[in-house]
């Protein structure tokens, strides 16, 4: 169980407040959550979000430790400080969570997500968003004479950067993977055996 | 010891294995196996209930009075999702309770088959965690476990969904020594900087308030010994929230009574005029703190608790304490020893005449009568009747509820029942079931109201078959009485559906189920019908006829700080803004 860290100038969060509780920045988080990889582990997750009225930007999970069952969830979410510390205390009560951590706030982190984007068109439009991709070091991973599906990584910030450019120029479908990330330098957040 | 045995075997065996003695449930096809093997067991007595409501309601009342946590059986689908509503109800009163649950067969899971439910699913957001076990080879650690999660920490309900192959086939039994539990360990001893910070605290405060909840009651024994040391040696007032009454005693030289919506006047304008408060194992749930931005503005709030979710939830504090209770007290009490007992004498002796003054209001005074029976006067008399004796009150939800907490006296922890975070109409009469069972020799008394009573009255069953001598002490205003408070305070008397057009004759009621019945009218004949009540050997249903339109006082109308209260004499008419009417 994590120590409590508790922000200055956090205030109080209620589900009768009748005042506006916007006086607080809302702030944007990239939390990493270590798991068992128990049946209902990500409902039991998503389940305190939705019951508890928090906001998921972005939510990834995948098996990272075969041997000792561990899953690891990349949640990025919003909210007041207070609501942050709040999701924190509530993740790390779960019985089957065994870390969280705050990238943002234990940072640097890098964080990187994965999309794919079919566009489809021809003529000068079709070698427009070859060129596009090629600048934003997205591949091909599929052609036609009249369509593309690209590959790209990035911040969640390039990616869109990239969908906004293919707009006029034929994107018809759109896949990304949601965030993965991780803190910066040689130290390790999470501590299960790979 | 490791041996091979059958699912439902296991089930039995882990059980004794973890001390139970006893557990509630209600059979059906997908738990015959398992009562099978009760069937053919005298270790652990099975109550048989009338409705699985009634099974869970009767493990927390039987867990709340001992400490010790109960157990549910019940079936699948309906069996189960007649349970939530307790098992909901422990989660918000944190009490330990073990659910087993029935389930279809592995293989016809996802099938909609018969009795189906996805009860892991269903209960999922009201458990402090839940299993489905596929495989009879993990039962037996997952019983364990189920034991473990639900008494460590912040205890709670749990539930094991058991699939009826799984019960039939054979697996190896582990006994709960072996059975991993090493990773679920909430903290337990606080940080000592701010333990000390507290002490410090306590030396430095003009005007303290000790607030404490039902966290320590779950602590034990020893926390309540320690908060009792504590609250006298330190000479500061205290007042607890429902969860808590009993951990310090009502006769203590500190006690200001309850606080909250219908709190003493003493406690609550203590709370809002402190400077120091120190929160032990509550939760400032909106029943306690009234308008959050007016809650105590002028304070520094320490918060001592488990759950480290319930820190800076709703208040922000000021000395976050996270562990247990019984250990922060312990060391909080040495600290503060150890550097001189100090506390600002001169300056508490002054809050105390403050506070004195405010008792001098005599906030729940009412106006008795000699024609009809007055709410508070009937629980007055019950109080002052069975005060002395071995006894547990449970109660209902509603005006009833807040009068016997204001009215009676709990000295010891453990002794009062109550339905305080969900609030379930419903709960007081199979809880006092299973308080009875739990102190067979004691007199257990459920102060009920005509409505809620009749919310669980199937229970009668289980009394009389069980021979359970549980007390229903019904204050009949033939009214949803809070509700009617409510639509006449906020909701310009329109009575919107707050009455029964046809209770039952309770008398004929009792009767019908081979049990006592007694009706009192009369504010001269009362006492005679308790005692008449108390020394009947077996259940009684008690139809005490009250006044209709009473009002529950003193009153913080929702919306309102603590130092806006309302009390009985006071006129009530545009005491609630609109803005106060959204709130529950
Ligand atoms: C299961 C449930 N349904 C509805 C309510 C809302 N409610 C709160 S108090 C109350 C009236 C209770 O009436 P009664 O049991 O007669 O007690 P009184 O207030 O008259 O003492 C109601 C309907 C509730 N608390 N629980």
């Amino acid at each position: 169980m994590c120590a409590l860290k508790i922000k200055k100038g956090s205030s109080s969060h209620s589900a009768y407040q009748l005042r506006n509780p916007m006086g607080d920045a809302i702030e944007t988080h990239t939390l990493a959550v270590i798991v068992d990889n128990e049946p209902g582990v990500l409902a039991r997750v998503i389940g305190l979000f939705s019951g508890r009225g928090y906001n998921i930007e972005s939510l990834t999970v995948a098996e990272v430790d075969h041997l000792g069952h561990q899953s690891r969830i990349t949640i990025v979410t919003t909210g007041t400080p207070q609501v942050i510390e709040q999701i924190k205390a509530q993740l790390n009560r779960m019985v089957p969570v065994h870390e969280v951590h705050d990238l943002t706030v234990e940072g640097p982190s890098v964080e990187r997500e994965l999309a794919l984007i079919k566009v489809a068109s021809t003529g000068d439009k079709r070698v427009e968003a070859l060129r596009l991709a090629d600048i934003f070091r997205a591949s091909v991973m599929d052609t036609t004479l009249e369509s593309f599906v690209f590959e790209i990584t990035g911040t969640p910030e390039k990616i869109d950067a990239f969908v906004d450019l293919m707009r006029p120029l034929g994107l018809v479908e759109l896949a990304r993977t949601g965030v993965a990330a991780m803190l910066r330098g040689k130290r390790a957040e999470a501590s299960a055996q790979l | 010891m490791t041996r091979q045995m059958t699912g439902a075997q296991m089930v039995v065996q882990a059980l004794k294995d973890q001390g139970v003695d006893t557990i509630f449930g209600y059979p059906g096809g997908a738990v015959l196996p398992i009562y099978d093997e009760i069937f053919q067991q005298s270790d652990i007595r099975h109550i048989l209930v009338r409705h699985e409501q009634g099974a869970a309601h009767a493990a927390e009342g039987y867990a709340r009075s001992t400490g010790k946590p109960g157990v549910v059986l019940v079936t699948s689908g309906p069996g189960a999702t007649n349970a939530v509503t307790g098992i909901t109800d422990a989660l918000m009163d944190s009490i330990p309770i073990i659910v087993l649950t029935g389930q279809v067969p592995t293989f016809m899971i996802g099938t909609d088959g018969f009795q189906e439910a996805d009860t892991v699913g269903i209960t999922r957001p009201c458990t402090k965690h839940n299993w489905l076990v596929k495989d009879t080879e993990k039962l037996a650690e997952t019983i364990h476990q189920a034991f473990h999660v639900a008494t460590t920490g912040r205890p709670g309900p749990v539930l094991i969904d058991i699939p009826k192959d799984v019960q039939f086939a054979t697996g190896t039994y582990i006994p709960p020594k072996k059975a991993r539990t090493d990773h679920y360990a909430p903290r337990i001893k606080g940080d000592t900087q701010m333990i000390t910070a507290l002490a410090e605290a306590l030396e430095q405060a003009e005007r303290p308030i000790f607030y404490t909840g039902g966290g320590v009651i779950n602590s034990g024994a020893h926390a309540c010994q320690l908060l009792r040391e504590l609250v006298d040696a330190t000479g500061f007032p205290i007042t607890s929230t429902l969860m808590g009454l009993g951990a310090y005693p009502a006769s203590g030289k500190g006690w200001l009574g309850m606080l909250g919506m219908h709190g003493t006047y003493e406690a609550n304008m203590a709370m809002h005029d402190c400077d120091l408060m120190i929160a032990i194992g509550a939760r400032f749930d909106d029943r306690i703190t009234g308008r959050i931005d007016d809650f105590a503005p002028g304070s520094k709030k320490a918060h001592i608790d488990i759950d480290a979710s319930s820190i800076n939830k709703v208040v922000h504090a000021d000395i976050p304490i996270l562990g247990d209770v019984g250990h922060v007290l312990e060391d909080l009490l040495k600290i503060w020893k150890s550097r001189g007992r100090k506390t600002k004498s001169a300056a508490v002796r002054k809050w105390w005449q403050q506070i004195e003054e405010w008792k001098a209001i005599d906030c729940l005074a009412y106006r008795n009568s000699d024609k009809i029976i007055k709410p508070q006067y009937a629980v007055q008399r019950l109080e002052a009747l069975t005060s002395g004796m071995d006894r547990y009150i449970t109660t209902e939800v509603g005006q009833h509820q807040m009068w016997a907490a204001q009215f009676m006296g709990f000295e010891e922890p453990h002794r009062l029942m109550t339905s305080g975070g969900l609030g379930t109409m419903g709960y007081g009469f199979p809880a006092s079931i299973g308080v009875q069972i739990a102190h067979p020799k004691a007199l257990v008394i459920n102060v009920a109201g005509d409505a809620s009573f009749l919310m669980n009255m199937q229970e009668m069953g289980t009394a009389v078959q069980f021979n359970l001598p549980v007390k229903q002490f019904i204050l009949n205003n033939e009214r949803l009485g809070m509700v009617r408070q409510w639509q006449q305070l906020l909701h310009g008397e329109r009575y919107s559906h707050s009455w029964s057009e046809s209770l039952p004759d309770f008398v004929k009621l009792a009767e019908a189920f081979g049990a006592r019945g007694i009706r009192c009218q009369d504010p001269a004949d009362l006492d005679d019908a308790i005692r008449e009540m108390i020394a009947h050997d077996g259940p009684v249903i008690f139809d005490c006829v009250v006044e209709k339109h009473e009002n529950c006082f003193p009153m913080i109308p929702s919306g309102k700080p603590h130092n806006e209260m309302l009390l009985g004499d006071a006129s009530t008419e545009g005491a609630i803004q609109s803005d106060g009417a959204v709130l529950v």
